[in-house]
């Protein structure tokens, strides 16, 4: 993974430094809230329901085994002993002190970790695919990209006030496991003609206003990304409505104006900046690419792999679901499960943190990684280690076997934490993963994505569930309503809403006739819950949840 | 005609911990909602709004939240306001733990 220059680690301490200053001058009353509060966003602090939230970010979302563990004395230390991590392969501390944060921002620099442009209207953490540099379908590993991207927008002088806040994703396969089509850029390493490019999508974003990511470049050759990039942000800075909020991400500017429009002005402004670059940033990247070389592979016996395999059901369960293909055979990809039955989506104790970073240096190579899933990987891990590492997962309620099923459930905070949010989100994963539990059909199920967001903003990706909900506040009264369709794969697309919301107490068992009843309409087991939805469209689910309804017009 | 105007009482989040706070009627911040100042005038709340947020050393994010009163102690009206007294519901964390 990279590895931080000297001037990487001497523009973390000065950013620290004056941060530190900041906060002593906002607590000896010379900085009012006014003043203080665009200082404290450009360093992921916010002020939430109950306390001081930090978000920190986890660039790309790889970590290896000593920057998980100062997550952990973070959480221990300064926090409730926990941590949240969320879609944006980020972790976010729900209840530091003001007058801690400064401490725990030095403690990150430690290890090479921040939290500056986590918020604010900037170019947030830069995201990617939770299986970059091992997944068996990569053309090719998309953090040196990432990483050169978040050398360039860090503190970019022209980016720091843009109209909104800015999310690119970077993907190396054709498989899209970072939901690019929902970020304001996302960027697809491809192949043309032998050559090495990207194809770049724009004006992507979920929110109130959900669009896709739409092709503004086919084939951008590799020299060529960030004077690219940078034409597109500028012409978004200079175009991106100021007048209005809600009409001020980059998804309502490409909107208005037509793709082509923003196209040709990207090309012209391209132009400009290309000779710019002056190849600078080419060095650079050939700098960062060694740091990202494949670890040494050791060649792994399979037997005991396979006698395991053969022997113990809990263990085969836990492979045939969290176990992906690595680019070789004898290793695999795990996906250690942060959504253990009744828990909180994301959450991970410190103790647990602990116990994948010890893990991920015994037997994975020192690296992990966090998925825009809420769910922590261990990318390499040699197959005859599988059935050690699950015992040792399991030991700590990390061993739940449900990647990718129904109780794997992407969650916002919600109203238990969130000062935007407008119903809690939390509590709703919790009981459809413990209803599921006891039907004990999940398994039966097989793969179904249910997203859930507190608000409007859509942090929880609802509309890109194969069924979404939303939770809202109707006269006073927590209200969820649910969205059926949505795909934030290489087949995005947004989900349609189902019809009128459901209350508290209603929304689990309108989950459980409409999954229930989805065994009884696809054709065979094979057929997902998005394939039967996509084959018979909306009105059999529709007829699920609202049953009433259906007898009404009888 | 105007809305009659509902009780009400001046909330925050104090500096350093972040959690939630109330004015009393004796111009302290406190933890607990039933210490709070019920407000029954507007003009006395807008004052009172006013000089409370003014503190700007001691609390963020001052507004008024609406209240009932209940045997003579104010209760929130929106479950925003409750989730704010009491705390998070998948923790046993925040006000409901500090008794």
């Amino acid at each position: 993974m990279y590895s931080y220059t000297d001037f990487d680690r001497a523009f973390l301490a000065e950013r620290n430094r004056q941060f530190r200053a900041q906060v002593e001058r906002r607590i000896d009353g010379s900085l009012t809230e006014d003043e203080f509060k665009p200082l404290r966003l450009m360093n992921g602090v916010y002020l939430q329901l109950h306390a001081y939230m930090l978000r920190v970010a986890i660039p790309y979302g790889t970590l290896n085994s000593a920057q998980m563990r100062q997550l952990a004395l973070l959480a221990e230390k300064w926090d409730k002993g926990y941590g949240h991590f969320t879609t944006r392969q980020n972790i976010q501390y729900n209840w530091p002190k003001l007058s801690d944060i400064p401490d725990m921002l030095d403690a990150l620099a430690e290890v090479n970790l921040h939290a500056i442009q986590t918020s604010g209207n900037t170019i947030r953490n830069v995201t990617s695919d939770h299986f970059a540099g091992a997944a068996a379908d990569e053309v090719e590993d998309p953090r040196p990209t990432a990483e050169l991207i978040r050398q360039w927008s860090t503190d970019h002088p022209e980016f720091q006030f843009l109209p909104r806040k800015f999310k690119i994703a970077v993907i190396g396969a054709p498989n899209d496991r970072a939901v690019i089509k929902s970020h304001d850029i996302g960027v697809e390493i491809t192949e043309q003609d032998g050559q090495r490019g990207y194809r770049i999508h724009v004006g992507g974003g979920l929110g109130r206003t959900p669009m896709l990511g739409k092709v503004v470049r086919e084939f951008l050759p590799k020299a060529d990304l960030l004077p690219y990039l940078e034409a597109i942000v500028s012409v978004y800075n200079l175009l991106g409505r100021r007048d209005n909020k809600y009409k001020a991400r980059i998804k309502i500017t490409v909107h208005e104006n037509g793709l082509e429009k923003i196209r040709d002005l990207v090309e012209e402004r391209f132009d400009l900046l290309k000779s710019q670059f002056g190849g600078v940033d080419q060095e650079m990247l050939a700098a960062i690419e060694p740091q990202f070389a494949a670890p040494d592979f050791r060649d792994a016996a399979t037997g005991a792999f396979e006698a395991a395999y053969s022997n113990d059901p809990t263990f085969r369960s836990w492979v045939d679901t969290n176990i992906a293909a690595h680019r070789r055979a004898d290793h695999a990809i795990v996906s250690i499960s942060l959504k253990a039955h009744g828990k909180t989506p994301g959450d991970a104790t410190g103790a647990q943190m602990r116990v994948m970073a010890d893990l991920a240096e015994e037997h994975a190579y020192d690296e992990l990684r966090i998925s825009h899933e809420q769910n922590v990987i261990l990318p390499h891990v040699p197959k005859d280690a599988l059935p050690q590492l699950y015992r040792a997962l399991k030991a700590e309620g990390l061993g739940t076997a449900n990647i990718g099923l129904v109780s794997d459930i992407i969650a916002c905070p919600g109203m238990d934490y969130c000062a935007l949010a407008t119903a809690r989100s939390i509590p709703i994963a919790q009981e459809i993963a413990t209803r599921f539990d006891e039907l004990k059909l999940e398994h039966e199920i097989g793969d179904l994505k249910i997203k859930i967001s507190g608000c409007i903003n859509a942090c929880g990706h609802h509309h890109v569930g194969h069924i979404g909900i939303l939770g809202l506040d109707r006269a006073g009264v927590e209200n969820y309503q649910i969205t059926l369709g949505g795909d934030g794969t290489e087949t995005a697309s947004i989900g349609t809403r189902a019809g009128p919301g459901f209350s508290a107490d209603e929304i689990v068992p309108a989950i459980e006739r409409l999954v229930v009843g989805y065994l009884d309409l696809r054709n065979d087991a094979d057929e997902t819950f998005l394939q039967a939805y996509r084959r018979l469209g909306a009105e059999p689910f529709k007829a699920l949840l609202y049953p009433e309804a259906r007898e009404k017009a009888a | 005609m105007p809305r009659p105007f509902t009780p009400k009482v001046i909330t925050a989040n104090a500096l350093i911990e972040g959690d939630v706070v109330y004015l009393t009627e004796d111009d302290r911040w406190s933890r607990a909602l039933k210490e709070a100042e019920v407000i029954t005038d507007e003009a006395h709340a807008e004052v009172r709004l006013l000089d409370a947020s003014s503190r700007h050393a001691e609390a963020v994010g001052v507004y008024l939240a609406d209240v009932a009163v209940k045997d003579g102690t104010p209760e929130p009206t929106h479950f925003r306001e409750e989730f704010r007294r009491t705390g998070p519901s998948n923790y046993f964390h925040g006000k409901q733990a500090e008794g």
